[in-house]
């Protein structure tokens, strides 16, 4: 033994007489964990939050979250002499006199956008494959709530500088608030201490924005990658892959490996979209007044969905008892949203029930395998993509060439009929899929050789597939549709209730399927 | 030089001469005409009479104009009577190529002018001519970057003109198709004249409403906010969150997925 390994050994040594650790480190470092890209996704999230902290911090020593009236003497010349929040001021004062304090509110944004972006695109990773089955059910609440409380946190620290386009953002926020009967009016006095904007709401979103809303983030985050720990990571069927087991490298040294070089490098590319390109430029601006608003004011884009649904909802109120009701803001911006996230943090269970699979899966789903789901998914997609588009209507209107009435008209026929056309359209896509599937295992890859025979004949050549890939095809189940009991064991006819039907008819649609080749017919195809 | 006369051996020697030459030529010819052209005009402005620039205008209006605003300037359909709206609309409606119209859409789109400066000048005051209106203005009379306070035109732009304009003066969109076009690259002269004549959707910004000095603050603050320099990093069009979502999807996310694809594809 050499000697530094003899050294290494004597400190390993000392720790573990004093800590234990030994043991639990052994079973820890030798984890496996599946290797994927798309499993990369939440891991982009991590690293994000991790930015925002840092970045955040620094933020934190010069951002005075105060609205007491300044009269603006920095560097920036357009602005001065004008009067401003000193919450506003201070970020002037970060963005031009403080150094590398425009860089760091640049990586603070970008690194926010790319957050709740990487968010999303880890949702729909475990959605579309089927990641949040049991025994994860808890795990997918626990992320809709941290998707949640993303986009509230988002929102509010882009609220926070003071400017003319964030501070209407926060009177949109008030008009919704009142927009809820009865209690409306009441919360928003009791949220902004008064008549809008008063003086509280910069200190009060500052605490909920660096303190409370982070908090409950950590805790969150520590449960949620707890879960993963310890219920073990999904993976991708495949030869030697099943439910009982998992394939991949060790945490140590591959994956930590991996990973801390896919953090640096999440970091590293912030950093430079933070030099490179120019996010939210609030002394253009100016600073907010309640009577000053903008052309083109859009909130974030994980914000610009709900914006796109007020935008496009029909100016609807109602007068009674003394009460005004705006349904055109309470229903965009209260109550559709509601549905759609209960909607969402409820489907693992609706699935369940739905499909009558109580089963625990570890294995994913390909999207195509279970056209269903993937449709469904396609459907909410698309609602979220045309509110999306509609919530930009006027940057559309002007740079496309186009009138922003259209555009609204369009979005708002297209909210209620393209979902169900986008849900068509995939499951359909998904049964090709499967159908071009079972093609490849049955006659093997197109090679686009033709080969003329002596007797004058032309075939293509098609080669076999290796052993492995046609596994991969035909490896998932494909369930029965659930035969609904018509009478109980003692043979009484049943109820045929709404939900009965429903569950039938949802369990007869999920089970739709190309059936995938059987061993009888692959073998009969072996014999020409 | 020993070097490049080697290149002279090359059979592409004569062909790439000859066509920098032409590129030479045409590039000067064209520079030379066009500044000549301005500086005639100019001149032509200045040395020209008044009864001169009206005969001459009522000719060109007779010309390019009268199809649609009528011979003598009454309007008729489509287009408005001409009567009284003075030289500054001529000026910025003729100056800016927004007139004549490219076609009979929403709004008259901003294009290079079809008429000179000469022209233009001889239409203005055949139109001023017809009855009194707003008068145009010589860039040289707004004395804007003396006068001018950015400051003061920024909080007057966000109380005024933000709210169609966008905030950082970028324009924005209106009702059916009709817009608030952009600031950035407008003479001068042809904002002040906008805010005096309020052209298609635009409303009149009389002299009681923003002073003559706090219109200089406006356009002090345009040209500010125009020739600032890109701080922190390209601008990415200053139109606010959906440019900077779309590049937060496409660039930002998509090259992450990009190294995540590489970091887990297997070692060949």
């Amino acid at each position: 033994m050499k000697a530094r390994e003899r050294a290494a050994g004597a400190v390993a040594n000392y720790l573990d007489e004093r800590t234990g650790a030994a043991k639990w480190m052994k079973k820890t470092l030798t984890k496996v964990f599946p290797d994927h890209w798309s499993f990369m996704l939440g891991e982009i999230v991590l690293y994000s939050f991790i930015i925002l902290l840092l970045s955040g911090t620094f933020l934190t020593f010069w951002f005075d979250p105060s609205m007491r009236e300044v009269e603006y003497e920095g560097s920036y010349e357009p602005l001065e002499g004008v009067h401003m929040s000193a919450a506003y001021a201070s970020t002037l004062h970060i963005s031009f006199d403080v150094r590398g304090g425009l860089l760091m509110r640049q990586i603070h944004h970008w690194a926010a956008l790319i957050f709740l972006a990487a968010m999303v695109a880890h949702l729909l990773r475990v959605f579309f494959t089927g990641a949040f089955r049991k025994p994860r059910e808890m795990n997918w609440i626990i992320g809709v709530g941290l998707l949640t409380l993303g986009i509230v946190e988002g929102f509010l620290g882009y609220s926070l500088p003071d400017d003319l386009l964030s501070g209407t953002g926060i009177r949109i926020a008030e008009a919704i608030m009142q927009a809820i009967p009865v209690v409306g009016s009441y919360l928003s006095y009791f949220v902004f201490g008064g008549a809008f904007p008063g003086e509280l709401f910069i200190p009060r979103i500052y605490t909920a924005h660096v303190l409370l809303i982070p908090g409950i983030f950590l805790a969150l985050i520590t449960a949620h990658l707890m879960l993963v720990w310890y219920q073990k990571h999904t993976q991708y069927p495949g030869p030697g892959r099943t439910e009982k087991n998992v394939v991949g490298y060790p945490l140590l040294p591959v994956y930590m490996a991996k990973a801390g070089g896919f953090f640096f490098i999440v970091f590293g590319f912030t950093a430079f979209l933070g030099a490179v390109a120019q996010i939210n430029p609030i002394w253009v601006y100016g600073p907010y007044t309640p009577a000053q608003i903008g052309a083109g004011s859009q909130p974030d884009w994980y914000m610009g969905w709900l914006d796109g649904l007020v935008r496009m909802s029909p100016p609807i109120e109602t007068h009674a008892l003394g009460y005004t009701i705006s349904w055109n803001i309470l229903i965009p911006g209260l109550i559709i949203p509601g549905i759609l996230f209960t909607l969402m943090a409820l489907y693992p269970f609706i699935e369940s029930w739905m499909t009558g699979d109580k089963r625990e899966h570890h294995l994913l789903d390909r999207p195509r395998n279970n056209p269903n789901r993937t449709a469904i998914g396609a459907m909410a997609l698309t609602f979220v993509l045309v509110t999306l588009i509609n919530g930009g209507n006027d940057l559309l209107a002007v740079h496309f060439d186009l009138s922003i009435n259209q555009i609204m008209w369009f979005s708002r026929i297209g909210v209620f009929v393209l979902p169900p056309i986008a849900f068509v359209v995939t499951k359909r896509i998904c049964l090709a899929l499967q159908r071009a599937d079972r093609e490849m295992v049955l006659h093997g890859k197109e090679m686009g050789r033709l080969v003329m025979l002596p007797h004058g004949e032309f075939i293509e050549v098609h080669e076999p597939l290796s052993p492995q890939k046609a596994y991969q095809l035909t490896s998932h189940e494909q369930l029965p549709a659930l035969a609904a009991p018509e009478t109980d064991e003692r043979g009484v006819a049943l109820p045929k209730g709404i939900r009965q039907r429903m569950k039938a008819r949802w369990s007869r649609a999920a089970s739709e399927q190309v059936a995938k080749p059987t061993v009888e017919e692959l073998k009969e195809i072996e014999h020409h | 030089m020993a070097r490049l006369s080697r290149y002279r051996e090359h059979r592409f020697f004569r062909p790439v001469l000859l066509a920098l030459g032409l590129f030479l030529a045409g590039a000067l010819f064209t520079a030379g005409k066009a500044a000549a052209e301005s500086m005639e005009s100019k001149a032509l402005v200045i040395s020209a009479d008044k009864a001169t620039l009206i005969k001459e205008g009522k000719e060109i209006f007779a010309r390019g104009c009268s199809s649609c605003h009528g011979l003598n300037a009454e309007g008729a359909g489509a287009a408005p009577s001409l009567i009284g709206v003075g030289s500054a609309s001529v000026d910025f409606q003729v100056g800016t190529g927004r007139m004549p119209m490219a076609d009979m859409s929403q709004q008259a789109v901003r294009k290079p002018p079809v008429y000179d400066e000469y022209e233009t000048a001889a239409l203005a005051e055949y139109v001023a001519s017809l009855a009194p209106g707003p008068k145009a203005l010589t860039n040289e009379e707004i004395a804007w970057e003396r006068d001018g306070n950015a400051a003061s035109g920024g909080t007057l732009f966000r109380n005024n003109c933000a709210m169609c304009h966008n905030l950082a003066g970028q324009g924005g969109a209106l009702t059916q198709g009709k817009y608030a076009p952009t600031l950035m690259g407008v003479e001068p002269r042809h904002i002040y004249e906008a805010m005096i004549t309020g052209p298609q959707a635009m409303p009149v910004f009389g002299d009681k409403v923003i002073t003559p000095a706090e219109k200089l603050d406006i356009i002090k603050w345009i040209k500010e906010v125009e020739s600032e320099p890109s701080l922190g990093g390209a601008t990415l069009g200053r139109v606010g969150p959906v440019t900077e979502g779309l590049l937060a999807w496409t660039l930002g996310l998509g090259a992450l997925i990009g190294v995540a694809v590489w970091l887990t594809s297997k070692a060949r």
